[in-house]
């Protein structure tokens, strides 16, 4: 499969203004330089365990995070560190989490896979693939229950739409027009695993519509593009005609976890991809509209530097939760009164 | 000829796979990629597609279409690519594969083997580190092996395939590349249900499987040097069915028996040990049986906390120097 070409025409115009846009740049940057900061603590042993980086993907969770509202809620897989960011987990949070601190953002519990919010309803990475939708099923049918016009963002990969929890979410959320706007990360490989490997029918949107929700294809490489489907979808959502699927195209730019050799796809395919570096992509795009100067692209540089150094004298300042409460939260010790 | 752990599950399969047509593999990433550890590496090249399957992410599928291949005379070798998923196929083992050929009167069989990648240690937090076997091992049905070394990995791989029964076979990832040995090349096979002695001693008895064996030997050397204890370190290599007589020996032995394993304490093995000894080898006790276990709760990412919540060799030196001094 190649890289997908800019559609903008059939697009409705996503509005972009100065502000937002570059704040939609700014939150892509802060992705692609934490993670690559995350892969130089991996390498000096800060950072332990598995570590799924989302370098390539950035504007699938920039942009269709830009359509969540702050009570909405978000479900995430392992490779969560982008969506948590744009949520406005802290990143001195996530570093502290991905270094097993107790700063951390789930307490240094749950590590990268586990990466949990309540206060942004933010709820979870999971290590688990496809652990995520009856999750987000329940959220929703919680927000539907308690009479909330809330949106459940349930992101997951491709590779998730072969167990058995993707069948049994997507006909649930349908038959009972819950609010989740399921939003699958098709970056063509689950693992070594082509999706056309492991599904007798790879358009995914045409699977989402026979189970009666509308389903689009997104350009999961340009942010705006990305922004302007999931509005469109979680109005949708949002006004309670049920769950809407979006299906993102892009492309995961490293290994599956930290090391893998990529037998399973060809240097040239990755290159092909690369050009359409989401950040690179938009990045041009504002400066040829002369919406930003390269100062301000430094300027946004800088500023995420420092908030990833930051982040890194934070985790690297936490601490290690002491033997004392290991058992603490194993079981909750309250009853309702 | 010294090999990895790992090579010694490798060369099984491919041993078994020349040895009977109906051997096949099936799993996420096992063919192309030669699975997540490379433990299936290199099959895909010898056996072709047919017989070396990458599977969508789906485990209940994966076991379960495994059932019924196996129903019809093949021999599917099912891999989850972590221990930790096995859950996601659990009504397809404990109920369509334990139950089968008891469902069906003996008129069917279940030959498949789940190989599941099991154990902490290697930062996996809450869904990469587990040791599920005791969720396996009370039920009928099913058998349960966790070998510790190449020789018997290979081996009761090989026993596994050839067994008619529904095996469960746990391999600890931290085996993986850590212990080598010289394993013959020759065919061979390692008999299920049948425990090991690997060191023998007379003052007190270890009874261990997989990850903790290493731990307990280096720890029975350690108490023999600096305390002057002869311990004994049985080897159970087979947790359903366990080998009872070997259990009893040990214990009757020295009279002093500890318990080791890296699955959890409570619903563990050792408390099927301990009660076993308690039955059926009461008089021969000089102190209570005990155990060294995981301890009661979920698998820590903080790496002091893994630490301490995981058996080492100093705790069972430690546990050790205890019991002698009861
Ligand atoms: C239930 C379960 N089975 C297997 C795995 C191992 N595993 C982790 S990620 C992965 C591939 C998932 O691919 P996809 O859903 O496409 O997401 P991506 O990693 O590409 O973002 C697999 C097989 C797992 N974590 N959980």
């Amino acid at each position: 499969m190649t890289a997908p070409q800019a559609r903008t025409s059939d697009k409705p115009n996503p509005g972009l203004e100065r502000e937002h846009a570059l704040d939609l740049l700014r939150q892509m940057v802060r992705i692609r330089r934490f993670e690559e900061k995350c892969v130089e603590l991996y390498s000096a042993g800060k950072i332990r365990g598995f570590l799924h980086l989302y370098i390539g993907e950035e504007a699938v969770a920039v942009g269709a995070m830009q359509a969540l509202e702050p009570g909405d809620a978000v479900v995430a897989t392992y490779r969560e560190h982008g969506h948590a960011l744009v949520r406005g987990i802290p990143a001195e949070k996530i570093m502290a989490e991905l270094y097993g601190k107790q700063e951390g953002c789930s307490g240094g519990r749950g590590g990268s896979m586990h990466l949990f919010d309540a206060a942004t309803r933010f709820y979870g990475g999971n290590a688990i693939v496809g652990g995520g939708l009856p999750l987000a099923v329940g959220l929703a049918l919680a927000d539907k229950l308690q009479q909330r016009s809330r949106v459940t963002a349930c992101f997951f990969g491709e590779g998730a739409v072969a167990e058995g929890e993707f069948h049994e979410s997507m006909n649930l959320a349908a038959l009972w027009r819950l609010p989740v706007l399921f939003c699958c990360e098709n970056n063509l490989y689950a693992m070594g695993t082509a999706l056309k490997r492991s599904e007798s029918e790879v358009d995914l949107c045409l699977k989402a519509t026979s189970y009666e929700m509308p389903a689009w294809p997104v350009d999961g490489m340009d942010v705006a593009l990305c922004e302007a489907a999931a509005r469109r979808a979680a109005l949708a959502v949002r006004s309670g005609e049920g769950p809407c699927f979006l299906e993102f195209r892009t492309y995961r730019f490293r290994a599956h976890s930290m090391y893998d050799p990529q037998l399973y796809r060809t240097k040239a395919e990755i290159a092909e991809w690369e050009k359409r570096d989401p950040i690179n992509l938009f990045e041009a795009r504002l400066q040829e509209q002369g919406i930003i100067s390269s100062d301000e692209i430094a300027a946004i540089e800088a500023a995420v530097a420092g908030e990833i150094d930051k982040s890194v004298e934070l985790a690297e300042a936490g601490t290690w939760e002491p033997i004392e409460s290991l058992t603490r939260f194993v079981y909750s010790d309250r009853t309702r009164p | 000829m010294e090999i990895t752990y790992l090579k010694a599950i490798n060369e099984a399969l491919h041993e078994e796979m020349r040895r009977d047509e109906n051997v096949f593999v099936m799993g996420e990433d096992v063919a192309e990629l030669g699975g997540a550890f490379k433990v299936t590496e290199g099959l895909l090249d010898a056996f072709g597609p047919e017989r070396v399957i990458d599977t969508p992410i789906a485990e209940a599928l994966i076991v379960g279409a495994g059932v019924g291949a196996a129903m019809l005379g093949m021999r599917p070798v099912l891999e989850m690519q972590f221990g930790d998923f096995i859950s996601c196929a659990f009504d397809q083992i404990v109920n369509t594969a334990a139950t089968l050929r008891y469902r069906h009167g003996g008129l069917a069989s279940c030959p498949i083997v789940i190989r599941a990648p099991s154990g902490a240690g290697v930062h996996g937090a809450l869904f990469h580190s587990q040791n599920p076997e005791a969720w396996f091992t009370r039920v009928p049905g099913l058998k349960v092996v966790a070998p510790a070394t190449p020789y018997d990995a290979k081996g009761m791989l090989k026993a596994a395939i050839r067994d008619d029964n529904p095996v469960v076979y746990f391999e600890h990832k931290r085996l993986y590349r850590s212990v080598k040995e010289d394993v013959p090349t020759g065919d061979f096979t390692v008999p299920l249900g049948v425990a090991q002695v690997r060191r023998s001693g007379d003052d007190l008895s270890i009874v261990t499987y997989g990850g903790t064996l290493h731990q307990a030997l280096e720890a029975a050397n350690i108490a023999e040097r600096e305390d002057g204890i002869s311990v004994e370190v049985l080897d159970l290599r087979t947790l359903l069915p366990l080998d009872r007589e070997a259990i009893l020996a040990a214990a009757r032995k020295t009279g002093k028996v500890l318990v080791v394993h890296e699955d959890r304490l409570t619903g563990g093995i050792g408390g099927e040990i301990a009660a076993i000894i308690g039955e059926h080898a009461f008089e021969y006790l000089d102190a209570p049986v005990r155990r060294l276990a995981m301890l009661d709760t979920h698998n820590a990412f903080s790496p002091p906390l893994e630490e301490f919540i995981l058996p080492n060799t100093a705790k069972i030196v430690a546990a050790v120097r205890d019991l002698w001094a009861y």
